[in-house]
């Protein structure tokens, strides 16, 4: 008898949270307003930010960020729009920066006449950035603000 | 002229071609002896109109994107790839088609341009790029031909829409304005210079000047 009320109990509280969560609407930065078994409606797609002006790096390993629109360039095994300005020859006409150094060198450390095939296709690392401000905030520290938080006396 | 022996003195066909012609002439140079002046002045005008009117239609029919790409060589390679660009798609819904960029606008470079284009008819009978393959590997070749048309013309059919004087360059982006002000206002270059593959994929571009 007892066993069967606690059944009885035990089901209907189910029954009631699963009611009461499905008639409350999740309010997500990532996902919106959008119920968890439904496909929200797709962002504006954000225009590219287009200011050629050289971005920081948050870390000196990070390879610089395009600071201007890519829209519709080839980069494939026939051509390569990025070298159009980028290539060694080509900066002193487009006044781009041109391709670093390292891009030369092979797996062995040798340099080569030309940028190395492994480092062809650009947008492997190098990407431009867009304008949408994002939903989610980033608290990424870089290393000056770390040192000098960890120097005696420093800001913590 | 055909005397007792029909066989042996029938001249030959060049001789009956050249009195056919003269008989011709004659017929031509002499006066009307049945119709009137007008009725033949009238008669001259209205085959006038409907002749080069014909003309006219016919040619720009061939002047259309469908015509352009009611070839399978077209359709599913020049066209196809032009879908994704801004000459298609934009936002103020502008669209180039085929003949506003490979087509001169004004009336003997069109003709000059169409008759060059007989070849293309050519091309198309003998299976010239009938394959993907086969126009790839002739890509390279047909993108040349166009650059240096455009080269030569200094990319009239860009500027039938794109004038040097119409750019508000502090709407453009900082790249753009800087390198129009300094190649394009200077005449130094011209827009096929560095657009090139703005409304088709590339071909293989090693050893064109400026690629890769």
């Amino acid at each position: 008898m007892i066993r069967k009320t606690v059944i009885l109990l035990l089901a209907t509280a189910i029954a009631a949270a699963t009611g009461a969560l499905a008639a409350e609407t999740l309010e997500s930065g990532l996902r919106g307003s959008t119920p968890l078994n439904d496909e929200g409606a797709a962002a504006p797609m954000t225009p590219m930010r287009n200011t050629a002006e050289k971005e920081v790096r948050n870390y000196p390993e990070q390879p610089p960020v395009i600071p201007h629109s890519i829209d519709g360039y080839q980069i494939d095994l026939r051509s390569n729009k990025c070298l159009s300005c980028h290539a060694r020859a080509r900066t002193a006409e487009s006044q781009a920066p041109m391709v670093s150094i390292t891009h030369f060198m092979d797996r062995d450390g040798q340099f080569l006449a030309s940028i190395s095939p492994r480092r062809f296709f650009c947008t492997e690392c190098h990407v431009p950035q867009s304008v949408a401000t994002p939903p989610v905030s980033n608290d990424f520290v870089d290393i000056d603000t770390m040192l000098n938080r960890a120097a005696p006396g420093g800001r913590r | 002229m055909t005397g007792s022996d029909p066989k042996a003195s029938r001249p030959g066909f060049v001789r009956r071609a050249w009195g056919f012609l003269l008989e011709l002439l004659d017929v031509l140079i002499k006066p009307s002896t049945v119709l009137g002046l007008g009725v033949l002045v009238i008669a001259g005008f209205v085959a006038g109109i409907i002749f080069w009117g014909g003309f006219n239609t016919a040619l720009e029919v061939t002047n259309t994107e469908k015509f352009c790409t009611s070839c399978h060589e077209m359709r599913d390679n020049v066209f196809s790839e032009l879908k994704s660009t801004i000459h298609f798609t934009n936002r103020s819904g502008v669209r180039a088609t085929c003949p506003d960029c490979h087509v001169p606008h004004n009336w003997t470079d069109k003709i000059a341009r169409k008759m060059q284009a007989s070849q293309e008819v050519w091309g198309k009978l003998f299976g010239y790029i009938d394959t993907r393959e086969k126009f790839l590997d002739k890509r390279l070749e047909l993108a040349l031909h166009e650059w240096a048309r455009f080269k030569a013309n200094d990319s009239l059919e860009c500027r039938n829409c794109h004038s040097a004087d119409s750019m508000d360059l502090t709407k453009q982006s900082p790249r753009a304005a800087v390198a129009h002000e300094r190649y394009l206002f200077t005449g130094q270059k011209t827009c096929i210079d560095c657009h090139k593959g703005i409304a088709h994929h590339l071909p293989d571009m090693r050893g064109v000047p400026g690629w890769q």
